[in-house]
């Protein structure tokens, strides 16, 4: 049932291609560390990783410009990180010092960057899409050409908030990017069990919405149907929803005893790792040697610990400003 | 017997199965998951999934669908993953379950009980560490009750289920790790508040996940000479206050505890109902510790100065009594 690993040629320059690459590595780099660490208790709450759906985020954000605005979930350490915030402001947040990018304030579910549009980190499932209309309806209201990328998991399509917002965009022709990442589950919950009709698709195709689906695997199947539904919604012509179909190696958070799915199941979907399935098409086609992935890795390696040094060292707030930003002053 | 509060929650819910072919659960991951807290893991195996019902993400849809299947003869127990996501089915619990008795002049009950995890303390930050039970408390056609015992965890859900209106259940998402005896006569009312530690110099008015917060206090107040009460609400709405008035009239003095924020808190209705009814046998101004103004933040340190904590119990007492 399971699609072959993905394969095939890689329509883009070396430098581009290796830009991709060493950013799904940051990312896996940075939550494998993130794992450790909330095993170490410097990282608390909830840690929802996104190990193995790195093709998705990084094939994405690549698509879009600075103008845009992004809307994700509380799994968005690599939205995050791909779009231009620090991983340094990123691991303070996750450890809860005031040097993150939300003050410590919000933590892995709530990664918040103005300079980069970032609108969150949103753990309300379906929580960010309304928002991600309105966002829309300003820009064009205000005459931007600006796309609102607005990403979800599969479950959030069961909410009523995916519903009434597919609508009003489609109704108003806003300039939203509903991009669905598959992956199956909904915490225990899997596809066939939560939605009647599990052609996502098609859901979304009875909003009078144009939809696209791509393997989220592959991150030239993945960037490539971002550029086109990003050219669609940025030329004027309304919504778009992308269903990326993808899968996450890791329990739901870190407290899920996985009793849902078979050991095999993970396994077999680890052969269409996006990284190491990526790394071999690239050497196939001689964009990458075994010497230049190794220095990508060690880059990431180093970003990674001078992050967790940077955490490391960064002071807590003062419990005095509790109550401060509760209100404008 | 000695128990966790899941367990208790989990026994509960199967007694209820078994007995009653009318009653289902129904919510988020309660049953290829086992439940979010694992209050019903197994349940699926043993029960099948008729009856077990897994939902998607759903609240407005499911909740009222078992406000639908209440009025259609069964008696579901309708699980909300937490009190966080219940904000999202709401109006079916406010406009519908809550009203429908009397809007219908009285034709219709809604025989439905729906639990919900409540509260903060696990650094799960703003939109995962609220505590709305005052909320729900507010709406008249309602019964809501906190049990902060292993008994009432046990013992609360059958009488919910008898009840012929809605139920709203809050368990403490701190609770269900505490771990206790369970005690023989656990079988209990859903009515009246209770005296979980008895004293005569100042009353602890508490419930749910703040209880062991209040009693741990009440421990460090007696080894400073101070004989503290504890009253446990357990239920919200309707409130007893007559437990809380015989209380006053022996203590003069006291304590509301809630974890809700301050302003128009659970805690402001108690001390409403204190200054209504006691208040001529107050020997001081009533004191409450409550959350502090603020989404809840999600760094440790924060997070803990935003919540009612011991010391702040002990602090608050001691200034009622004048020490
Ligand atoms: C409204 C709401 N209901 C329930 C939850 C609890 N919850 C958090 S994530 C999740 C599963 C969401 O699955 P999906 O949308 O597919 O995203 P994924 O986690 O797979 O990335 C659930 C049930 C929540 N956060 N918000
Ligand atoms: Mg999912």
């Amino acid at each position: 049932m399971i699609a072959p690993p993905p394969a095939g040629p890689v329509p883009w320059d070396k430098g581009f291609a290796q830009k991709l690459l060493a950013d799904m590595l940051r990312i896996r780099r940075m939550e494998e560390k993130c794992a450790e660490l909330y095993g170490a208790q410097k990282i608390r709450g909830f840690l929802h990783l996104y190990i193995g759906e790195e093709a998705c985020a990084v094939g994405a954000m690549h698509a879009l410009t600075a103008d845009d605005n992004i809307v994700a979930t509380y799994r968005e350490h690599g939205h995050a990180l791909v779009r231009g915030v620090s991983m340094n402001a990123i691991m303070a947040e996750m450890f809860g010092k005031s040097a993150g990018c939300s003050r410590g304030r919000g933590g892995s579910m709530h990664l918040f960057d103005a300079a980069t549009r970032f609108y969150g980190g949103n753990a309300i499932v379906g929580g960010g899409l309304p928002l991600a209309v309105g966002f829309a309806l300003a820009d064009k209201l205000q005459g931007r050409r600006a796309v609102t990328a607005c990403f979800f998991g599969e479950g959030a399509m069961a909410e009523g908030a995916f519903h009434e917002s597919m609508n009003l965009a489609a109704l108003w022709q806003l300039p939203v990017l509903f991009c669905c990442e598959n992956n199956l589950y909904a915490m225990g919950t899997a596809l066939a069990r939560s939605e009647a009709q599990t052609d996502l698709c098609a859901k979304a195709a009875s909003y009078a919405v144009p939809t696209l689906k791509a393997d989220g695997m592959d991150i030239v199947a993945v960037h490539e149907a971002m550029k086109l539904a990003a050219a669609h919604v940025r030329d004027g012509l309304g919504p778009f929803f992308l269903e990326l179909q993808t899968y996450r190696f890791r329990a739901h958070s870190m407290f899920d005893p996985e009793l849902y799915r078979d050991k095999a199941e993970v396994e077999e979907w680890k052969a269409r790792g996006p990284l190491h399935t990526f790394s071999a098409r690239l050497k196939a086609e001689e964009k990458l040697t075994e010497e230049e992935f190794l220095a990508f890795d060690a880059r990431a390696n180093a970003e990674v610990q001078a992050a967790v040094d940077f955490a490391e060292a960064a002071p807590w707030e003062p419990v005095e400003d509790l109550l401060k930003d509760v209100h404008t002053p | 017997m000695k128990m966790t509060y899941r367990e208790a929650v989990r026994q509960a819910m199967h007694e209820a199965l078994a007995a009653d072919p009318r009653v289902f659960l129904m919510g988020e991951d309660v049953g290829k998951y086992g439940g979010t807290y694992a209050c019903s893991k197994g349940f699926l195996e043993e029960f099948g999934p008729e009856r077990i019902r897994d939902t998607p993400l759903s609240e407005l849809g499911f909740v009222g669908a078992g406000i639908g299947a209440a009025l259609g003869g069964l008696r579901p127990i309708v699980e909300v993953m937490t009190v966080n996501f219940s904000l999202l089915a709401l109006d079916q619990i406010v406009n519908t379950a809550a009203a429908l008795r009397h809007m219908s002049g009285g034709q219709f009950s809604v025989p439905l009980v729906l639990r919900m995890a409540t509260g903060a303390g696990r650094q799960l930050a703003a939109q995962h560490s609220h505590s709305l039970e005052n909320w729900y408390a507010h709406i008249p056609g309602i019964r809501v009750l906190a049990p902060a015992t292993i008994g009432d965890a046990r013992g609360m859900l059958g009488p919910a289920l008898a009840d012929p209106d809605p139920v709203v259940i809050f368990e403490h998402a701190q609770l269900y790790n505490l771990e206790g005896e369970l005690p023989a006569d656990w079988r209990c009312d859903i009515a009246s508040a209770a005296v979980r530690r008895e004293g005569t110099d100042v009353s602890l008015i508490t419930y749910g996940g703040s209880l062991p917060k209040a009693l741990a206090a009440a421990e460090q107040l007696a080894a400073e000479g101070i004989a503290a009460e504890v009253i446990d609400l357990r239920v919200l709405r309707p409130l007893d206050t007559a437990t809380l008035a015989a209380s006053l009239r022996k203590t003069h003095k006291a304590v509301v505890v809630d974890e809700g924020w301050k302003s128009g808190s659970l805690a402001a209705e108690v001390m409403a109902c204190i200054v209504e009814q006691c208040f001529f046998d107050l020997d001081a101004p009533v004191a409450r510790v409550c959350s502090e103004e603020v989404p809840i933040p999600y760094a440790k340190h924060m997070e803990e100065a935003a919540l009612p904590q011991v010391p702040k119990i002990v602090a608050a007492a001691k200034q009622v009594i004048g020490k």
